[in-house]
């Protein structure tokens, strides 16, 4: 293989292994917390992809846009604020939202659609707040049940989000308009290092984006884990939930915001799989979803910095292997699952993780 | 020991009763409502065998739709016909040994009675579908079956999906992703219900022995277990053979009921089908796998038609009804209650 | 050196005795950098009661996973009728004979307290599992004996008129009755009992002790138990060993305990400070 198509190879399996690992920190982060596998986290990430998909490309009436919106600040309020009186600075923000919607819905013309960012801060928003109500709605009630009720659970509404994706988007694939900018490929010589001057490398600039957004995003998940209160409790939680209740942390908000920031984590890595591979689909957050799941497994389930290692991994063994392999092109999709196997009998804590045993 | 004998003749007369009833649907019914009933039997059948391993073993496996798909595509290599072997496999060229291979056409040359050596070569595919499954369960088991709980489920869900990619891919044996169609129909009622009787018999009688019991003690505290001189692994190992074996008949009869298969059809779909009929009848009992695979079916086709308002509408109910089920009612209809003639005849409570 | 010579001669002269039923040799276990139990020796001789004692987190559970195979000895031997029973599985050094009780109560939630105890006699059995299908007269002969054993140790336990019940909704104190009773249905030489009398009363305690020493003789059992409170050790135990961080620190009768300086510290501390654990 030429050094030229290596590389190449190389920042393909970049930005896929960074999606990998943006979906993998929000099911590492509830495993971690609640030993629960999020089975519809890769349905939040389709949700994602989905959301700015039916705001850009395909027109999404404007008065749907309004009450998604609306419905998400209601879950965020009801969670996080609970009955008690809203603060002071919930008002303003719920002023200039009722402003917009109604412009938006009575005198935006019908075909209007918004700008770019602004579909973009819609979708993670809307998803991270499906991502709470999931939470809300069909885990919270089995904390205390066994903990394979609330894995069916999470697969109850993983099929839920499915199905509902093709009652309303039908379940045809559907094509995402790239933006030019985004595909235009950057031309790099490798002529330094082959000598040949013909040897050029073409990368499209979101193959570089991916990473480098995935890194900043990353980089904050670690500050607000790290560095702020909620984070602390957070830690705290995947230690001891009892112990952290006892303390007088409300577990129930901090298990909420761990879901709203996985789904919203989730939800840029829909948008940016939809630009980098351009279709939507209602199931297109299975494979991806399991894959990343072993990714989280792979790189030591509970740690994030292992769930975007183990991301980075498989997302080079899957393009490289066919790469180098091309006979086993067909199996691809099989890898990530013979890789979760492996590392379930050679080192079930993974890469990073810490053992956990049974107490006798 | 009258109360044995009564059982036992009471059972008796239930599968009389059944074959009597069998007798008059093929008589009077419709060929759709003839699938249905056939379809209540297979789910049952899949439904049984999930239940012994997730119910009363305890391992959460989501491996079913792997199995079944073994268990199809044995049996429907071993009933085609070698024509029409010939004439499907297009993407390439099958096989030379599997061509010729028919279990009929070998079992017709020991009988004159084409008829019967239809049905023995019938009962041979749908045998050593399950076997094959049941093969298949063990080379999983040994390594799967160390890991617990939710990994187990995630890790036997991956052995599906890469048994899917290899059937896909092995098309010199399977045709790939074209699938196989025009599979004969051998699967009749007769045929489904037998096996299904078959299932519950041999389960039942397992679950009731000393077997039966270290299987619900390596899901209650396998630690326990261990203590106790269980071989807990063996067990599970065991169990979850078993019920790859069913679970593989329940393919090979599906395969023979619907003669068309393809990779595409054993998605997780069709786990979540029955884990659905599991939880809704209730972990852990096999009446209640039994009534939720006839209620669960019958609502399914009952509420087709709601489809055609939009696709996928009769799938979100579905979803809707195991989450409430799991949410509101968790041990399901039965709970791990079973039925038995003994209830019946007890006298009344005094309380 | 002398140590080590005489640890040999010790060994040496444990073999002479056939009476031995439990021989622990230097058995250690480490986890990581954690020495939970360093080179413990014990010699427990057939027909004893004997107590392990020491304050929490100084590695007796440990000792009895050791024993039972949860865990591996990181170094050293375990030997069970002059037999190396060292690293081998649960499942078979339950059937050489060894049994035990949990400290934070384990009965099989599912089944009642008839079908617990009936696990017990499981690991007996000659049947095969492809047997019950075909309804053999060996699997209906194993069952039965299985129910007249089970019931007849309810019965000694005072357990039978519960039989039916589920396990798990038994009083607390049955189930640590019903706990005993399922270990003895594996037909034991060797009883591990792990804190038989936590959250007993005084009475209740009492009970425990005289049922402890009724079942030694009913099964000739040889019996190791942990506990804490110190009334049922010295009342039942004829020889005690005492862990500190995971090395034994004294053993002898209980009055050489008692007046053992060194227990009295690991107990209550170097000066009789105000936050010493009793």
């Amino acid at each position: 293989m030429s050094l030229e198509m290596f590389t190449q190879h190389l920042f393909n399996a970049l930005a896929l292994g960074a999606l990998y690992g943006l979906i993998a920190i929000g099911y590492t982060m509830v495993y971690g917390i609640l030993r629960l596998i999020n089975f519809a986290h890769g349905d939040i990430f389709m949700v994602g992809a989905y959301l700015v998909f039916f705001t850009t490309v395909a027109f999404m009436p404007a008065w749907a846009a309004a009450l998604l919106v609306a419905l998400a600040l209601l879950v965020f309020y009801a969670v996080f604020f609970g009955t008690r009186r809203p603060p002071l600075w919930f008002w303003p923000p719920l002023f200039f939202f009722c402003l917009t919607a109604f412009y938006y819905g009575f005198f935006a013309p019908r075909d209007f659609t918004p700008p770019w960012t602004v579909a973009v801060a819609f979708s993670i928003m809307v998803t991270s707040a499906i991502g709470i109500a999931v939470d809300r709605v069909a885990y919270r009630p089995l904390r205390d049940a066994p903990r394979i009720s609330a894995l069916i659970s999470a697969i109850g509404v993983s099929f839920l989000l499915e199905n509902l994706g093709v009652v309303i988007f039908t379940g045809l694939p559907r094509p995402v308009l790239q933006p030019e900018a985004l595909v235009t490929p950057l031309v790099f010589s490798m002529s330094a290092l082959t000598g040949n001057p013909e040897s050029l490398v073409r990368v499209a600039p979101i193959a570089l984006i991916v990473p480098l957004v995935s890194a900043f995003l990353v980089a904050g998940l670690l500050y607000i884990i790290h560095r702020t209160k909620p984070g602390l409790a957070m830690r705290s939680i995947s230690t001891d939930i009892e112990t952290t209740r006892l303390m007088g942390v409300s577990v129930n908000k901090v298990i909420a915001l761990t879901f709203g920031l996985g789904s919203a984590l989730a939800a840029c890595a829909g948008i940016m799989w939809a630009l980098r591979y351009p279709q939507v689909h209602p199931y297109m957050g299975m494979l991806p979803g399991f894959k990343a799941f072993i990714a989280a497994v792979f790189g030591g389930i509970g740690s994030i910095r292992g769930a975007m290692v183990g991301g980075l991994l498989l997302g080079f063994i899957e393009i490289m292997l066919v790469a180098f392999f091309p006979s086993l092109s067909g199996y691809r999709d099989a890898f990530a699952f013979v890789l979760l196997i492996v590392i379930l009998l050679w080192r079930p804590s993974g890469l990073m993780g810490r053992a956990m045993e049974e107490k006798i | 020991m009258t109360g044995a004998r009564r059982d036992c003749l009471l059972n008796v007369l239930l599968i009389g009763l059944l074959f009597f009833l069998l007798h008059v649907a093929e008589q009077q019914l419709d060929a759709y409502s003839i699938r249905i009933l056939s379809l209540v039997a297979v789910n049952a059948i899949l439904a049984v065998s999930l239940n012994l391993i997730y119910g009363f073993t305890g391992m959460f496996s989501l491996g079913h739709a792997g199995f079944m798909a073994i268990g199809a595509y044995v049996c429907a290599l071993l009933i085609l016909s070698p024509a029409q072997k010939e004439s499907m496999w297009i993407l390439e060229e099958i096989q030379p040994w599997l061509a010729h291979l028919s279990a009929p056409q070998l079992f017709a040359g020991l009988f004159s009675d084409p008829d019967m050596a239809r049905q023995l070569g019938f009962l041979c595919a749908v045998s050593l579908g399950g076997l094959a499954a049941a093969l298949c369960g063990i080379v999983i088991a040994l390594p799967v079956l160390r890991l617990g709980g939710d990994y187990l489920g995630i890790a036997t869900l991956g052995f599906a999906e890469i048994i899917r990619v290899l059937i896909v891919n092995a098309a010199s044996l399977t045709n790939g992703s074209l699938g196989i169609k025009g599979i004969p129909q051998y699967a009749t009622l007769w045929w489904n219900y037998g096996w299904l009787l078959f299932t519950l018999y041999v389960i039942v009688t397992l679950l009731r022995s000393s077997t039966g019991a270290a299987f619900k003690a390596v899901r209650d505290d396998e630690i326990a277990a261990r203590v106790m001189g269980v071989n807990t692994f063996y067990h599970r190992v065991l169990s979850f053979t078993i019920g790859a074996f069913f679970a593989g008949v329940g393919g090979a009869l599906t395969a023979a009921l619907i003669s068309t298969i393809d990779p595409k059809m054993f998605n997780f779909m069709l786990t979540f089908n029955v884990l659905m009929i599991v939880v809704a009848g209730g972990l852990g009992s096999i009446t209640g796998s039994v009534i939720g695979s006839v209620v669960i079916t019958v609502m399914l086709e009952l509420l087709r038609p709601v489809d055609s308002f939009a696709p996928g509408t009769r799938m979100v109910l579905f979803s809707l009804l195991l989450l409430g089920i799991i949410l509101f009612r968790r041990k399901g209809l039965m709970g791990t209650r079973e039925f038995s003639w003994h209830i019946l005849f007890r006298p009344r409570r005094q309380q | 050196m002398s140590a080590a010579s005489e640890r040999v001669h010790m060994r040496e002269s444990l073999h002479a005795a056939p009476s031995l039923r439990l021989e622990l040799d230097a058995a250690t276990m480490r986890f990581g950098g954690i020495t939970a139990v360093s080179a413990l020796d014990m010699a427990i001789p057939r027909g004893l009661i004997a107590g392990l004692i020491g304050p929490n987190g100084a590695g007796k559970t440990t000792v009895f996973n050791m024993i039972t195979g949860f865990y591996t000895p990181s170094s050293g031997a375990i030997r069970f009728n002059g037999r190396a029973i060292t690293g081998l599985a649960p499942h078979r050094i339950c059937k050489y004979g060894i049994a035990r009780t949990f400290q934070n109560i384990r009965l099989f939630s599912g089944l009642s307290a008839l079908q617990n105890v009936m696990i017990g006699s499981y690991l007996r059995r000659k049947s095969s599992w492809w047997m019950a299908p075909l309804q053999l007269p060996l699997v209906r002969r194993e069952a039965k004996a299985s129910f007249e054993q089970a019931m007849h140790l309810l019965e000694r336990l005072d357990l039978a008129d519960v039989a039916d019940q589920p396990a798990t909704a038994l009083p607390y104190g049955a189930q640590r009755r019903l706990e005993i009773a399922r270990a003895l249905a594996t037909q034991p030489q060797l009883l591990l009992l792990d804190e038989p009398a936590a959250g007993m009363n005084p009475q209740e305690s009492a009970e425990l002790m005289d049922l402890i020493r009724g079942i030694r003789e009913d099964f000739d059992l040889t019996i190791l138990l942990i506990e804490h409170d110190m009334k049922v050790v010295m009342g039942v135990c004829a020889h005690i060993w005492v862990l500190e961080y995971g090395m034994c620190i004294a053993e002898g009768s209980p009055d050489a305990i008692r007046g053992n300086p060194a227990v009295i510290k690991a107990y209550l501390g170097e000066e009789y400070d105000a936050n010493a654990q009793d």
